[in-house]
């Protein structure tokens, strides 16, 4: 049988080609090694929302500064990851909402001191829509608390058509996409509503009993809703609807501007704000009037004392880089909003109060 | 075409053994054989149609950086999934190591000797209640057991997560392989004076290697695949790196990140990381089906 | 053994008596070793469960036995019910059994009988068991973005011809409880498929001749020989691809819809217990956590019923002895 006669030449092919990814495998990891001093690893866990840019700050910081610093991030989501970080499994955490309540307890009996959490990074989540020949769609306050909470339900709603003269708004029901996961993106979003919207009925959190709409899984899944139904918008990351060309809506905030959102215009909404001792900053309503309303920060939390002198300089070293102007400029680039320099100054006063064990 | 349903000395004078395919029997057979040949097209193109696409969209990517160098950053381009690969290999490999003597022994008891009694009832119960515990779940439980105790995310972690997914189906699917071994075979040995140890291990598990190769096969490619037990064990690492004591990156676990951020690069990889995981396991299927060809009794 | 009463052993004798025992305790040891392996599993489930059950207590004590009745799933006022995720499990479970039993079933037998040459039946089988390892994200992303697309016709033909059934009585919505029944059904045929086929091809050939001899067809053969000869195998698969039905979570999360409802149509989202704990565990504050775990711990029952109920299956229509 022909198969019979190849066998012996498909196994000399297999074992060539397990040879050779072995080799493979292992080539970059002889030759790729630190070519001075020891590699400090260090691992931290958490929000999903600031992901890609940690990973590019990290990586960027080992292939341009050094290369013995290897940070490695991964996203469980901030609940998960603010649980690592009291269970100590972790180098550092990493959420979407400040650390509070019960979790702020159990950290302080454990460490027997506060937590340090300090903000990286913001950005802005915004409403996408599907409605084709529509472009620049102005949402009034009342119209987009209407659609949440399923008081507005068409499109050529009379307060609609109001406030887009010259719009050709269509006879259409409006299906309002959600979040079904948990997600930091569905915290900054409700924390506005839930400020905004006097009849909201959910309260706050990460994931809410929503009123009405459809759920999709995680960005992609609000995307793909908005994309194959004409007639839905959907609130998402900003850098998610610009990449994936999704039509943003302008929001009126509140001093009664509509604001078409950019990472620029998010970043007003922290100017000028006095900002507590421990950081947890939450601007649900922002007063510069031309600030984007809908935007919120990101934290990492370190450990109030370390074991390891070296891996916490290293730790620093990157934080402080990653909020300065090469990390400034990553951020810019994925469209998250920077730290502005009188946070950035606070930052470092408090980094420099964590000890570490001689 | 089997020897039996056609005499050997065919008689085409006798009208008597000439198969009539009117018959209500035959037509039945000539059904039912367009009903499954049917049904293996229906499942065979969906099939088809996710293989080729994860192929297409991932094929172009395959190339030497693919298995040479680290992720590419958000943002940017270039790269591979260099570290994944080789970290899936080792959290497998660690996976393997624990599950398949654990499965296919545990196996050999329930269909060798402990066939019929309470406790064989409810081990092959436990797994297949097992089989169903959502894979996230199988992650927090050595997230408790391993992690916990040895305060970090670790590769070993990330193993014994993906063999409490694997240990159900390897267990159960060789205890219907070694069951399917004729009894003659075992009496024959017994017979000859072999003891049970000489008895299973020279007999019975080399006459059912196929089913066990098709058993650990088939977990692998479901342990290979999950993104959930990991997430909490082998977490990940942006660095190269074979410590089982440390995190480590996983094809699955970086797939699933970049499958769900919005830069296009990352997105591609995903795809091609999902390839390079099918190839994977192809290569493992083939080889495990090599060195077990059927001895057939 | 009285040691003092032998009369002494030639070197011959000892040593084969050191070779039995070596043999002897080879063996036992073997014994002990694969039952101490068996009851691993059993072990493992165990510790989980209680393991899982600790975490759950604050949401067991809180909720009770309401959990499974009550449809209010609230993270903010921290209110917790799962009846319909519950339904969904079961809903999205039984139609992924429906369409992959005689689909698995069927493929297993057209590969194991000698209807095709084997060297067209070997890639089939290779590249179905391949199915098993697709993950499941990249199954749930293909299921969005070009599934769901596709169905979308489908849908809604059947919504507009057979919508005076309830089951079909709403307007598709893409993501929903039959999108993901389809999913399911294609992510356990391999194990289905497999061990089926691995079932039927291991058994003994006197089985097959013994009905040829008897004039049975081979069809006749196939349903009344073979498969019931191999039926527990059938059905150990079909219970293994069962749990990895319920259990299924990141491509139930992506394209259930997650809705927290409970509709008789299957054209509507909605939620199963699997892609609840995988859409909510990473952000959840901790009394969530608890509810969630609960909600696992919910769904290990569920497959111990469903186990049980395929263990009195067995017992009643499996009449060929092997």
């Amino acid at each position: 049988m022909i198969f019979k006669l190849r066998k012996s030449r498909l196994i000399t092919i297999i074992s060539a080609i397990i040879t050779a990814s072995i080799v493979v495998a292992c080539g970059p990891q002889g030759g790729g090694g630190s070519p001075t001093g020891q590699v400090i690893s260090i691992s931290g866990a958490g929000a999903t929302f600031p992901a890609p840019l940690y990973q590019n700050w990290f990586k960027t910081y080992a292939q341009q500064v050094d290369p013995n610093v290897q940070i490695s991030y991964q996203s469980v989501g901030s609940g998960a990851g603010l649980e690592q970080y009291i269970n100590g499994t972790v180098d550092f955490g990493a959420s979407d909402a400040p650390i509070s309540g019960d979790r702020l307890k159990s950290f302080q009996e454990r460490y027997n001191a506060n937590p340090i959490q300090v903000p990286m990074a913001g950005g802005a989540v915004v409403f996408a829509y599907n409605l084709p020949g529509v472009d620049e769609l102005k949402l009034p306050r009342e119209v987009y608390c209407g659609i949440v909470t399923g008081k507005i339900t068409r499109w050529n709603d009379p307060k609609l058509v109001a406030a887009n003269p010259g719009k050709s708004l269509p006879d259409k029901p409006i299906t309002f996409a959600h979040r079904s996961d948990g997600s930091g993106t569905t915290f900054i979003f409700v924390n506005h509503i839930n400020t905004v919207c006097p009849d909201w009925p959910a309260g706050v959190g990460t994931s809410v009993n929503w009123p009405v709409g459809v759920g999709g899984q995680g960005n992609e899944g609000v995307a793909a809703q908005i994309q194959q139904n004409e007639g839905t918008i959907g609130y998402v990351e900003y850098a998610y609807a610009k990449l994936n060309n999704l039509p943003r809506a302008l929001v009126e905030n509140k001093s009664g501007n509509f604001i078409y959102p950019s990472p620029e215009a998010a970043s007003k909404t922290f100017a000028g704000t006095t900002i507590p001792e421990d950081f947890a900053l939450l601007v649900p309503d922002p007063e510069n009037p031309e600030a984007f309303p809908i935007a919120g920060l990101t934290w990492i939390l370190v450990y109030p004392e370390y074991e390891d002198a070296k891996k916490w300089e290293a730790l620093k070293g990157v934080l402080l880089w990653a909020l300065g102007d090469d990390g400034k400029k990553i951020a810019e680039q994925l469209d998250y909003v920077p730290m502005p320099p009188d946070i950035v100054d606070r930052v470092k006063v408090t980094l420099d109060k964590v000890k570490v064990k001689s | 075409m089997t020897d039996i349903s056609q005499p050997h000395t065919p008689d085409t004078t006798n009208d008597q053994f000439r198969k009539i395919w009117t018959s209500p029997r035959n037509l039945f057979g000539l059904f039912m054989t367009g009903l499954t040949g049917l049904f293996a097209a229906i499942a065979i193109l969906p099939l088809a149609a996710i293989v080729i696409n994860v192929a297409s969209q991932g094929l172009p990517l395959i190339n030497l950086d693919l298995f040479t160098k680290l992720p590419p950053p958000p943002g940017l381009s270039g790269g591979g999934l260099g570290n994944a690969i080789v970290g899936t290999l080792i959290v497998l490999g660690v996976a393997f190591v624990i599950s398949t003597p654990i499965g296919v022994l545990g196996a050999v008891w329930l269909s060798e000797f402990g066939r019929g009694s309470k406790i064989a009832y409810w081990v092959r119960f436990s797994a297949n209640v097992l089989s169903g515990v959502p894979a996230i779940i199988a992650g927090l439980f050595s997230y408790t057991i391993v992690v916990m105790t040895m305060g970090t995310f670790s590769a070993f972690a990330g193993g014994v997560a993906l063999a409490v997914v694997m240990l159900p189906i390897v267990m159960r699917t060789t205890e219907e392989g070694l069951v399917l071994v004729p009894e003659e075979v075992r009496l024959a040995a017994f017979g000859l004076g072999a003891t049970r140890f000489e008895t299973v291990s020279r007999v019975v598990l080399p006459a059912a290697l196929p089913s066990i190769a098709t058993a650990v096969t088939l977990a692998l490619a479901r342990a290979g695949g999950e993104a959930a037990p990991l997430l909490f064990t082998a977490l990940n690492n942006n660095f190269w790196s074979t410590d089982l004591f440390r995190p480590i990156a996983t094809l699955s676990v970086q797939i699933y990140f970049f499958a769900i951020i919005p830069f296009k690069p990352q997105q591609e990889l995903a795809w091609a990381g999902a390839l390079v995981l099918l190839s994977i396991i192809l290569i493992v299927s083939i080889v495990s089906r090599f060195l077990t060809r059927r001895k057939s009794y | 053994m009285a040691a003092t009463s032998t009369p002494p052993e030639s070197p011959e004798v000892a040593m084969i008596r050191v070779r039995r025992n070596l043999r002897y305790y080879l063996d036992q040891g073997f014994y002990y070793l694969t039952m101490a392996f068996a009851l691993a599993i059993a072990i493992t489930l165990v510790w989980i469960v209680i393991q899982i059950g600790l975490t759950a207590i604050p949401a067991i004590t809180q909720f009770g036995l309401g959990f499974l009745t009550s449809t209010t799933w609230d993270p903010v006022q921290n209110i917790y019910g799962i009846l319909p995720q519950i339904y969904g499990t079961l809903v999205s479970a039984i139609i992924a059994l429906v369409v992959a039993v005689p689909l698995g079933l069927g493929i297993a037998i057209f590969l194991s009988e000698d209807f095709l040459p084997t060297y067209v039946t070997t890639p089939i089988a290779f590249a179905i068991e391949l199915l098993a390892a697709i993950p499941s994200v990249v199954i749930g992303l293909w299921g969005i973005f070009i599934l769901i697309p596709f169905l979308r016709p489908f849908y809604t033909f059947v919504h507009r011809y057979l919508g005076w059934i309830p089951l079909f009585g709403t307007e598709p919505r893409g993501n929903s409880l039959l999108t993901l029944g389809l999913v399911l059904a294609f992510m356990i045929l391999p194990l289905i498929t497999s061990i089926s086929r691995q079932t039927l091809v291991s058994l003994p050939p006197y089985l097959r001749q013994g009905a040829m001899a008897l004039g049975a067809t081979r069809w006749e053969t196939i349903l009344r020989v073979l498969i019931p000869a191999g039926f527990s195998g059938i059905v150990g698969s079909i219970m293994l691809a069962l749990g990895r039905a319920m259990g299924e979570t990141m491509a139930a999360a992506m394209l259930v819809g997650n809705s927290n409802r409970i509709n008789i149509s299957l054209l509507e989202p909605g939620s199963t217990i699997a892609s609840l704990i995988a859409s909510q565990f990473g952000e959840a504050g901790r009394d969530q956590v608890a509810a969630l775990l609960y909600a696992g711990l919910v769904l290990m029952i569920l497959s111990l019923i469903v186990n049980i109920l395929a263990e009195i299956i067995i017992k009643k229509f499996q009449n060929v002895e092997r």
